[in-house]
């Protein structure tokens, strides 16, 4: 009997989960459908959102963003904050940019410094805060005015500019018809998805998460998982500096301002909870792509960009009250 | 003095209270037993304000009162001591009890006047608390007592206390006895919520049965005894609560010898054979649990030699200990335990992620495997795999945390109070469970502030006292007089 149960349970175990999925993430969804086809029908935009030109525009304006958002979620289902990777982005654009036009190193060399540069500021912050019980906001607080005042001591203030046309591939450049970013971001989805879903530091995310007091209990090394995580959202900040610099030509010292924020937005909207140890990749990406094809269509639209912050915020509060009611109705 | 008649109260699926009446006299201890689940906490909240009650009437004093909200209650006379306290950790007792009406004109606190009453208040009940001090300072009971205090100073003649004895000590129980003495004396009512029989007898006037949202009766507690409270609470006899059969034990399979923590566990040696159940019992702080977290590799710095079958061996993880054969399920199940917002699976499988997780795969279909063989073993009430395991009672969330160490296949099984916050029906499936597993050849180390369970359980019993072992008793010679004579010192 109960081995007949293990087996049915089991065999529909897959399409459970992706149900439960659809279940779980029912209202950003369907926010998701309803701005979608919105804006396909929508006589002021029915014309040019739905061209595959400016999907693919979509896509790669998001994907930076996307790429923060990986490392974010990780780290906000930890329980903690990573405000610093805003800053990483200009730190990383403007010594890549710095290592083609000042040092004149060749280009994947000068690429790979950037995902490094990345990395060294998320193992420092991974460091302070599996070996100290300072608060990640604040370190991370800390790291942030770091690596952008060190951005802007780098370029006195001004954009590094980089001329060769190799240079612009990463960022601005094509394979077939798919641009560049678009693929890293996909291979960096992927990537995220299995780390979370299929291996035991995925699971000992959740649990640190959880209950870092019952993670001990339960002999996982909390430490190591808190750095793993810091350096992952590092590197995601990395690649994401590089990916703009190259696109924008230039390493500039006030890239990616504010960026830390988009990225926590699209991981709330997604679903994840700022208490940590429950959240999915899968919510990350909705929200994700809810505030870039949202950013997208209110440009369609020729919305103010003062208003279109108003807009931003509006529906990232909508979508986390969203989650509130459906949240304490199934407490009661 | 207070009337509950009728009261309904209706939640989104669930019948929560089903037509319970209640009633408490002036001067008299009133207990509200029942297991988890059974609508004592509803109760008390539509008493508190917390919840509104579909229907039924609520009389104080003869008069019909209602109550919707907090301030009402309070205005009543009704104060509720929560089992988890409400005070603000970093504000002194005087602030703490004056929260909210605090005195001074205007805008200004006048300190001083505060805590002068405060203390005055303190003083008269005996306790030996400053009002100037932060309540971050104080121990659990120490706050307990201000929780009371507080309550008074609100003229209060109705006092709620859910189980205010979970988490203090012996001693701090006794003073807190007398306290409520020194208060029904006075005409207050209090309404009392606990798990344990023996406080029932040692306090309790009356006492009212609830199972599953109803009302079950009410008895007078002298007139009555245990195994029919638990016949009420239960809903049948329960014939055998403990379940034991004593077999012959085996080898030693672990010696600890001066183990030490440098701080509570002092010096503490003892040995395990195969097959046995050690009882570890003593006071609250007499360093049971912490000589325990140094034998599982918890505790940076501990002294002390460990030998598993006789080899000599060094700990200094829990990933150690497992490897040996040892495992450990904690005391305080929330803190320490518990991946709350996580499902039932998650929570039996994170030891064991080796045996299903290879690289990046996931072998889903052997999970849900190992998870439905030891719901099934431990007879788990819950929907699915997938419940989130903050949802389920109690006693069914401790069953998962067993399964969890179980699933490491030890030799060795270290409980740190298994029962702790368990209904009486999980309780007694836990002690069948335990017997099996020694059955089987597993040996137990089982720490326990209840009496009964050590007596009832164990092959032989060690007491602590003070971080060192007192003495150790034989299963035909243990009684809760020569624990408490080793325990005391």
């Amino acid at each position: 009997m109960a081995q007949e149960m293990t087996k049915k349970v089991s065999s529909a175990g897959s399409s459970n989960k992706v149900a439960a999925f659809l279940k779980e993430n029912m209202g950003i969804i369907a926010a998701l459908l309803v701005l979608c086809v919105f804006l396909s029908v929508f006589p002021a935009t029915s014309g040019s959102f739905l061209t595959s030109k400016n999907i693919f525009n979509v896509l790669r304006q998001i994907s930076t963003n996307m790429l923060l958002a990986c490392g974010m979620t990780m780290v906000i289902i930890l329980g903690g904050i990573d405000l610093s990777v805003g800053s990483i982005i200009a730190l990383s654009g403007v010594i890549a940019a710095g290592c083609v036009s000042r040092y004149e190193l060749p280009i994947v060399a000068a690429l790979i410094v950037g995902v490094l540069i990345g990395l060294v500021i998320g193992v420092f912050n991974g460091f302070v805060i599996s070996t100290t019980t300072i608060p990640p906001f604040i370190v991370t607080l800390a790291t942030m005015n770091i690596a952008r005042g060190l951005a802007k001591v780098y370029t006195g203030g001004s954009p590094v500019r980089v001329v060769t046309k190799e240079w612009q591939f990463i960022g601005a450049g094509y394979v077939g018809f798919v641009p560049v970013p678009v693929i890293i971001m996909i291979i960096v989805l992927i990537i995220t998805a299995l780390i979370m879903n299929k291996t035991k530091m995925g699971r000992h995310i959740y649990a640190v998460g959880g209950n870092a007091q019952a993670a001990v209990f339960s002999g996982i090394k909390v430490s190591r998982v808190k750095f793993f995580v810091h350096a992952f959202s590092g590197v995601m900040a990395g690649l994401a500096g590089i990916i703009l610099a190259s696109r924008m030509y230039s390493g500039q010292p006030t890239a990616g301002e504010g960026a830390e924020m988009d990225a926590i937005a699209a991981v709330v909207v997604g679903g994840t909870s700022m208490a940590g140890g429950s959240g999915k990749i899968g919510g990350t990406i909705i929200g994700a792509l809810i505030i870039g094809i949202l950013n997208n269509g209110l440009n369609l639209l020729n919305v103010n960009s003062f208003w279109q912050d108003v807009v931003k915020g509006v529906v990232i509060l909508l979508a986390v009250f969203i989650d509130y009611v459906k949240n304490s109705k199934s407490k009661a | 003095m207070l009337k509950m008649e009728h009261i309904h109260k209706r939640f989104p699926g669930v019948y929560a209270l089903n037509d319970v009446s209640y009633e408490l006299r002036a001067g008299e201890v009133h207990a509200l037993l029942g297991e988890n689940g059974a609508g004592k906490s509803t109760l008390i909240k539509v008493l508190g304000g917390i919840y509104t009650a579909d229907e039924g009437e609520i009389y104080i004093d003869g008069n019909k009162v209602a109550i919707n909200g907090v301030k009402d209650a309070q205005n009543n006379g009704i104060a509720i001591i929560h089992q988890e306290l409400v005070l603000v950790p970093y504000m002194t007792v005087a602030e703490n009890i004056f929260l909210g009406r605090e005195h001074g004109g205007g805008m200004f606190v006048n300190h001083k006047k505060m805590t002068e009453d405060a203390q005055a208040l303190l003083d008269a009940h005996e306790m030996n608390i400053k009002a100037d001090m932060l309540i971050k300072d104080l121990t659990i009971a120490q706050q307990q007592m201000v929780e009371i205090v507080k309550a008074i100073s609100y003229n209060s003649k109705i006092l709620v206390m859910d189980e205010p004895t979970s988490s203090i000590s012996d001693k701090e129980v006794a003073f807190l006895f007398k306290t409520m003495r020194g208060l029904t004396a006075k005409g207050v009512g209090i309404v009392y919520i606990s798990h344990k029989m023996s406080e029932l007898e040692e306090i309790c006037d009356r006492v009212t049965i609830m199972r599953d949202g109803q009302y079950v009766g009410t008895k007078v507690v002298k007139e009555t005894n245990k195994d029919d409270l638990i016949a009420m609470m239960v809903g049948r006899e329960l014939t055998n609560y403990y379940t034991r059969d004593y077999l012959e034990p085996g080898e030693v399979v672990l010696k600890c010898e001066h183990i030490s923590d440098g701080k509570m566990a002092k010096d503490v040696s003892f040995e395990v054979h195969k097959g046995e159940i050690v009882g570890f019992a003593g006071l609250v702080g007499a360093g049971r649990s912490e000589a325990m977290k140094c034998v599982f590799g918890l505790t940076k710095g501990s002294t002390g030699d460990v030998y598993v079958k006789g080899q000599k061996v060094q700990i200094n993880n829990p990933v150690e200990a497992m490897k040996n054969g040892i495992a450990l399920v904690p005391e305080d199940r929330k803190l320490e335990g518990l991946y709350r917002v996580q499902s039932v699976k998650f929570n039996s499988t994170i030891e064991i992620l080796d045996q299903f997780i290879h690289g990046v795969s996931v072998d889903d279909r052997k999970e849900t495997e190992i998870t439905q063989n030891y719901i099934d073993m431990m007879a788990t009430k819950t929907p699915a795999q997938e419940q989130v395991i903050g949802n389920l009672s109690g006693g069914n969330q401790q069953k998962v945390m067993i399964s969890r160490w179980l699933a490491t296949n030890p030799d060795i099984l270290i409980l740190d109070e298994p029962t702790r916050g368990v209904d009486v029906g999980a309780k007694s499936e836990i002690y069948a469970i335990m017997n099996e597993l020694v059955k089987k050849g597993m040996s137990i180390i089982m720490i326990s502030s209840e009496l009964p369970e050590i007596i009832n359980m164990s092959d032989r019993v060690y007491v602590m006292a003070e971080g060192v072992v007192a003495g150790c008793l034989d299963y035909t010679e243990v009684t809760q007089e020569s624990i408490m004579q080793l325990a005391a010192n």
